[in-house]
């Protein structure tokens, strides 16, 4: 079971995942608003050359450029039993 | 048909809720309700635009994509005045375009949130937002038909219960529904706010004179908070947090899954954000374009509306009965029906050369608008802005600028920071072409050749960049990263995309028609007064020395600064090889913005950057324009 975060923008297309940390500021206000805080869990559904990321929470796609991938945290929800925070 | 009885709980109204707080449908009958106003609200693409045409009977701009709204927008119906907002996530200020909704949102007496029933998670956060304010609300829950095919079932009672406002379903796109628009504005009122935090708002009443503006100080709103001389509160996040907990609540009671199959859509919209398929799809997308706009439009539609049409029926039938009347080679019949008559070209230019090609343009634009795929193609093109100093949303106005720059150069309002603003907008003022110049460019290289096209394009792309990179590295500050909402993937609505390219057209015929014929007014005043050949001689050594072109070219350069169309138009009377082609068509696409866009640039970039600009694209017009003739001549 890993639970070492690591950078969004790392991670592998297709792997679930659970956010652990997004940097404070406005991109942070947003995230919320679009229902991706801290302990939820997403989906990396993209990841383009160059680092910008396509996350995927339940029907909701959100694009995230590299900047904002590589500060936001996250960890590999390996578990298939996903307990919803 | 308004059954009062059947209005939803109604907290008893504190004197100092009476000035914020009318009672509709309570005390005040549909006729005798003068002026209430109401604000339509929601995230964007979730059908605001189609409710507030179909209440107000008013045409607004509907896109499958953020930042259509930007303007105030005014309807009325029935007793009440209906005000289109900006889509939005939340209520507070971080753009032009919350902050206009928020403005909006605090003087409505009544809130109809829409929402896509699709998103409910990311849509009931504003809900709540707006039900914290103490706002009366009702909910519209949007596109009931997406749910059912989706395999989604939404317990509409329950939700109301849980929000503790009224909740309607409907279906935009078929108006399905929207009858019962009038009850929610009836029944509309306020919601379930979280009793400890009504207290603390209502502890604020005295200072802030409503709740919702006592919230938006709490959440750390600057606006808000200067307007009423308080301190910032510094709640934002933990208010967040504990909305979007009570959002999640709500969901899990009201929304169950029955079939998790993926939509064909949904898979286009995958395919689209690929790196394998995406590009693929993206040259598709354009070889499209170019065969319906380039090729079908511009040279077979163009070639009979305007020699056919034009130079052959129109211009020879009005100068006939002008000159019945005043004599050709008079000065007043100069003007008329010359060379650059007010009434012989300027007519064929705009009605048998550009109107074709607008329409065009603005029809393939509203498919991929209201398709979804703008903002997957921002996402597809993040890397490669991020290199110039932009991130992939600022393929919303380079693209719109392809239309109309003027227009677009407004768009760059929904950018994240004055940096990228400044450079999306002076890549727009220096090397994008709008709809009207490049039908003109188009019909000329398609003359000159496949090579001539290929060298133009080329340079313009090399300019685009280089204005780019060097405003980035001069520029302090840093790109702010992409972050942005994908809406579904959908198939437009053919009569959504003909209203809107119709509107669109309109609007750009519409300014583009005083300046054409001042444009050609003033040309023609020049040509009578001799002041023409002043000019050219006056640039002829940039013209013939530098730019190896005719003497005569030099009157584009004058038709240009008012509009560049008009420039590249003047362009079309000239007798030039291919090469010239070229040299004349890349100097006049880098050359000044058109007396609109300048306004615009004045207006929202100040006049130090729009004087820069203008300036700037005399240099760089004639510099590459300069080169390249060299290198080619």
């Amino acid at each position: 079971m890993k639970t070492i975060p690591i950078p969004l923008y790392q991670v592998k297309r297709g792997s679930r995942l659970i956010i652990m940390e997004i940097p404070d500021g406005h991109a942070k206000v947003q995230l919320i608003r679009l229902g991706v805080v801290k302990g939820e869990f997403i989906r990396c559904l993209e990841r383009l050359p160059g680092g910008t990321i396509v996350i995927q929470k339940h029907r909701q796609e959100i694009a995230i450029g590299v900047t904002l991938a590589r500060s936001i945290l996250v960890t590999y929800a390996v578990s298939e039993s996903p307990s919803k925070a | 048909m308004h059954n009062h009885s059947d209005i939803g709980p109604f907290q008893p109204a504190s004197p100092e809720h009476i000035e914020k707080h009318r009672h509709v449908g309570l005390d005040v009958s549909e006729i005798e309700a003068p002026g209430l106003s109401v604000a339509l609200v929601g995230n964007p693409n979730v059908g605001k635009s189609l409710v507030f045409n179909y209440l107000s009977g008013m045409y607004v701009d509907v896109s499958n994509y953020p930042g259509t709204t930007v303007e105030l927008i005014k309807g009325h119906y029935k007793a009440y005045d209906i005000y289109d907002t900006p889509g939005v996530y939340g209520i507070s200020s971080f753009t032009a375009e919350e902050a206009v909704a928020r403005d909006i949102v605090l003087s409505a007496d009544i809130v109809l949130n829409i929402v896509d029933a699709v998103h409910l998670e990311r849509d009931l956060f504003l809900t709540q937002q707006l039900i914290d304010m103490g706002k009366k609300i009702a909910v519209i829950l949007n596109f009931m038909d997406e749910v059912q095919k989706l395999g989604l079932r939404i317990d509409t009672k329950l939700l109301s219960n849980y929000l503790g406002v009224p909740v309607f379903e409907t279906t935009a796109t078929t108006r399905t529904g929207f009858d019962q628009i009038d009850t929610a504005l009836l029944q509309a009122h306020r919601g379930e706010q979280d009793p400890s935090l009504h207290h603390k708002l209502h502890a604020m009443l005295n200072v802030t004179g409503s709740e919702a503006e006592a919230l938006l100080v709490l959440e750390g709103d600057e606006a808000t908070a200067q307007r009423h001389g308080v301190t910032l509160g510094h709640e934002r996040e933990s208010l967040y947090i504990d909305r979007r907990n009570r959002v999640n609540i709500v969901i899990n009671a009201v929304l169950s899954e029955t079939n998790t199959r993926t939509r064909l859509a949904t898979l286009f919209g995958r395919l689209a954000v690929n790196a394998w398929t995406g590009i693929p799809l993206l040259f598709l997308a354009l070889y499209l374009i170019y065969l319906f706009v380039g090729k079908l439009v511009a040279q077979d539609v163009v070639s009979f509306t305007e020699s056919t049409v034009g130079k052959n029926l129109w211009e020879p039938w009005i100068q006939g009965i002008v000159t019945r009347f005043i004599s050709p080679t008079s000065w007043l019949g100069t003007i008329l029906v010359g060379e650059f008559g007010v009434i012989t070209m300027t007519v064929t230019y705009l009605l048998f050369l550009l109107l074709p090609l607008v329409i065009a343009f603005y029809l393939s634009l509203a498919l991929m608008e209201d398709s979804g795929y703008l903002p997957r193609l921002a996402t597809l093109v993040d890397r490669s802005l991020n290199s110039i100093g932009l991130n992939g949303a600022a393929i919303i106005p380079l693209i719109l600028g392809f239309g109309c720059v003027t227009m677009a150069t407004i768009t760059t309002r929904l950018l994240g920071s004055e940096r990228e603003k400044t450079i999306a907008s002076a890549i727009l003022q220096f090397a994008i072409p709008c709809s009207a110049q490049l039908a003109v460019v188009a019909a000329l290289l398609a003359g000159a050749g496949f090579g001539a096209i290929l060298i133009y394009s080329t340079t313009i792309f090399v300019v685009f960049v280089a204005v780019g990179t060097v405003l980035d590295r001069l520029l302090p500050g840093a790109t702010t990263p992409l972050l942005i909402d994908l809406p579904p993937m959908r198939l437009p609505r053919l009569d959504n995309v003909l209203r809107k390219t119709t509107y669109r057209t309109y609007f750009f015929m519409k300014e583009a028609t005083p300046w054409f014929f001042a444009g050609a007014l003033g040309v023609g005043i020049l040509q009578v007064t001799g002041l023409l050949t002043v000019w050219q001689n006056i640039l002829a050594p940039l013209t013939t020395g530098w730019l190896q072109l005719p003497r005569e070219a030099a009157t584009a350069f004058v038709m240009g600064m008012v509009r560049r169309d008009f420039g590249a138009a003047g362009l079309y009377v000239l007798a030039l090889e291919p090469h010239q082609v070229v040299v004349a068509l890349v100097t006049i696409t880098l050359f000044t913005p058109c007396i609109a866009s300048l306004m615009v640039m004045l207006k929202e970039r100040g006049w130090k950057e729009a004087l820069m600009v203008w300036t700037g694209t005399w240099v760089v017009a004639f510099f590459v324009g300069g080169v390249l003739s060299q290198i080619l001549i």
